[in-house]
């Protein structure tokens, strides 16, 4: 029905190897496209403060991640310590008077290169002993920013982010810091489509599925291991950036505690491992899920007149975050991608059940 | 320098020390029975030490009832997790069940306090406050309660290893496949780990939470649980040993002479210097076999 396939003969090996081969995909990218550009003109302020720009950053935070997690198959548990780094960089090199397209930049390679170094340590042995050197440096680098006052402004302090221009436009007020995260979460999607088709993506897919197997084709693992990291984690500073700039406007320590590289992890893993679309489901059901749950047994409770002890409804989130990534890991491992794929399927051949896909 | 300080810190950290090996023990019974690590270890603790309060203060049963009670019902619990989560992950990469582990962690982070309050409470063992001197130094009489206990049980663990069941989980931690074929239930030797190891985190929850008082920061031995596993060997029991004492007096010392020069903070961030040291000089840890993948 929707995706239909009948009738769609590809000529060129062009057309055949594009980015959605399918005129209803292409349509439906279009169209989310269109409705993201509208959206700041139509939807209300609060709207698009609260909810879309973080969901678009946390979203582009998420595709980094997944990068290494699904591309690579590597594990990573301190990505919110990736993207304090890059913030922290290119906020002081901005007060410094740096041009801010070189800030972003030089934050994304000082991640890149402090991540490297903890992925170096681990990478040369067994992918349990990276779970834990990740979980270090999340401990490592919060430690550092809070205790060296050149770097968080002193204890408690937060560091104001300055004024800044994008190619000569001002990134101010909630259009242009909308419009900015917009941009940078495209390029960053785009990027992550394109590059499962690059030798770099095949290589990365080949160490995910087995590194030895990989080895014996002739791919270097530990190379591409360590390029998966260095590239997963410059996305992360420069995600780590855009945050502090479109969204967060000062940065301090605490934003980027273990509780960030937690939800980056459960989005990643509900959304589905290697899948960009998840990405996006993934960000989404995270950042809200807690919301809507909230209110949701809130409201029960009243009509109940069940009454709801606050520890319980502050404790939620992190349950919930838990429970999620269990659950979808013992019954969905591949995630909410994997969901969408399968209703996808089969409204492709629709009302045909037994025709081949 | 002032030598009775330091030697203070030193007696201090090695009790201390026992103390985290409590939490590192159950780390490495389950690597060596499943080749896993498990991530949820401080949040069992946690659970273990919140149990102990429900079973005792909350309900009114005395506290050396209520703390059998707990390591039962966490022994099932271990087991429970082993049957409903693990089972359900074998044949998966070994990341994804990093990721189950590290997600039951937060699951229980959540659960546990937001269910029994998140509210510090007070599990008292009677132990008195007085400190013991010994020369000039103050030992804390808790301190060397709990650091004794621990040595004892880590001590009971190697005993156990060489007795038939410990015979039998070393053979499945050998090759699960010839264990199999040579009759010993495989599923059932790591379900008795994962049993034994909530035991012993349920004992390091109780001997921290009549300390610092039963609250969601146990869950934080994750860390150190995680840093003494590591630097052990992950399969050595003689090595949490070894470890836990390592990491417990550099943890008194560096809190002791580091923390007045930079301001505080570094009892937490030992464990984590002491990881990525152990993962770039020796990764298999001080007594870990070193394994050899073959294709």
């Amino acid at each position: 029905m929707f995706y239909r396939r009948a009738g769609i003969r590809h000529t060129t090996y062009r057309q055949e190897r594009q980015l959605w081969p399918l005129p209803f995909d292409r349509f439906l990218v279009g169209l989310v496209a269109a409705l993201l550009i509208i959206a700041p003109f139509v939807v209300d302020r609060l709207y698009l403060v609260a909810y879309l720009l973080p969901w678009l950053i946390w979203s582009s935070a998420a595709l980094g991640l997944n990068l290494l997690m699904g591309g690579a198959g590597q594990i990573h548990l301190g990505y919110g310590a990736v993207m304090a780094i890059g913030a922290y960089t290119s906020v002081h090199l901005v007060r410094f008077g740096t041009p801010f397209e070189l800030a972003m930049v030089a934050g994304g390679l000082a991640s890149a290169v402090i991540g490297s170094i903890f992925g170096f340590a681990a990478l040369r042995v067994k992918s349990l002993y990276l779970a834990m050197a990740t979980i270090a440096m999340q401990y490592i680098v919060d430690f550092v920013i809070t205790h060296v006052p050149g770097i968080s402004g002193g204890g408690m302090a937060s560091v104001e982010v300055p004024p800044v221009r994008f190619l000569g436009i001002l990134i101010e007020g909630d259009l242009r810091t909308y419009f900015m995260a917009l941009a940078v979460c495209a390029v960053v999607a785009l990027f992550m489509l394109n590059v499962g088709r690059t030798a770099f993506g095949r290589a990365l897919a080949a160490v995910r599925e087995k590194d030895y197997a990989a080895e014996i084709i002739g791919i270097d693992t530990f190379k591409y291991k360590l390029l998966a990291f260095w590239s997963s984690s410059f996305i992360g500073g420069v995600i780590g950036c855009v945050l502090v700039v479109c969204y967060l406007r000062s940065v301090s320590p605490e934003q980027f505690h273990l509780d960030l590289s937690i939800q980056l992890l459960a989005m990643v893993i509900v959304g589905g491992l290697g899948s960009v679309l998840g990405s996006f489901f993934g960000a989404g059901l995270i950042l809200f899920a807690p919301i809507v749950f909230n209110n949701l047994i809130g409201a029960g409770a009243d009509r109940l007149g069940i009454a709801i002890g606050a520890d319980l409804r502050a404790h939620l989130p992190l349950m919930l975050y838990g429970a999620l990534i269990v659950v979808f890991l013992i019954i969905e491992p591949l995630g909410l991608a994997k969901i969408y794929d399968n209703v996808r399927n089969y409204f492709l051949v629709w009302p045909f059940r037994h025709a081949r896909r | 320098m002032d030598y009775w300080l330091l030697g203070e810190l030193a007696i201090t950290g090695v009790l201390v020390g026992a103390m985290y090996g409590l939490v590192a023990l159950g780390i490495v019974l389950i690597y060596k029975t499943s080749g896993t690590a498990n991530f949820a270890q401080g949040a069992i603790a946690m659970m273990g030490a919140y149990f102990a309060w429900a079973f005792s203060s909350a309900i009114g049963l005395p506290v050396f009832i209520g703390i059998p009670i707990a390591v039962v019902v966490m022994f099932g619990f271990g087991i429970l997790v082993e049957r409903t989560m693990l089972r359900r992950m074998i044949g998966q990469p070994v990341i994804m069940v990093i990721m189950l582990t590290f997600g039951l962690e937060l699951l229980l982070r959540g659960a546990v306090p937001g269910f029994l309050g998140s509210a510090v409470k007070r599990l008292s063992l009677g132990i008195p406050q007085a400190p013991v001197f010994l020369g000039e130094m103050l030992i804390n009489r808790a301190y060397l309660v709990g650091g004794g206990v621990s040595a004892l049980l880590i001590v009971a663990a190697i005993v156990l290893f060489n007795s038939r069941l410990g015979i039998m989980m070393r053979a499945v931690s050998d090759d699960q496949t010839a264990s199999w074929s040579v009759g010993i239930r495989v599923e059932r030797a790591i379900a008795i780990a994962w049993g034994l190891s909530a035991v012993a985190a349920t004992f390091a929850g109780v001997l921290w939470g009549s300390m610092q008082g039963v609250d969601w920061s146990l869950s934080l031995l994750l860390m150190k649980a995680l840093a003494i596993a590591i630097l052990g060997g992950l399969d050595s029991i003689p090595g949490v040993l070894v470890a836990a004492e390592i990491v417990g007096v550099c943890e008194s010392l560096a809190t002791g002479v580091l923390d007045p020069m930079i301001g505080g903070g570094t009892r937490d961030i030992v464990a984590s210097v002491i990881i990525v040291i152990t993962l770039l000089i020796r990764p298999y840890g001080l007594f870990g076999h070193e394994q050899i993948e073959r294709v």
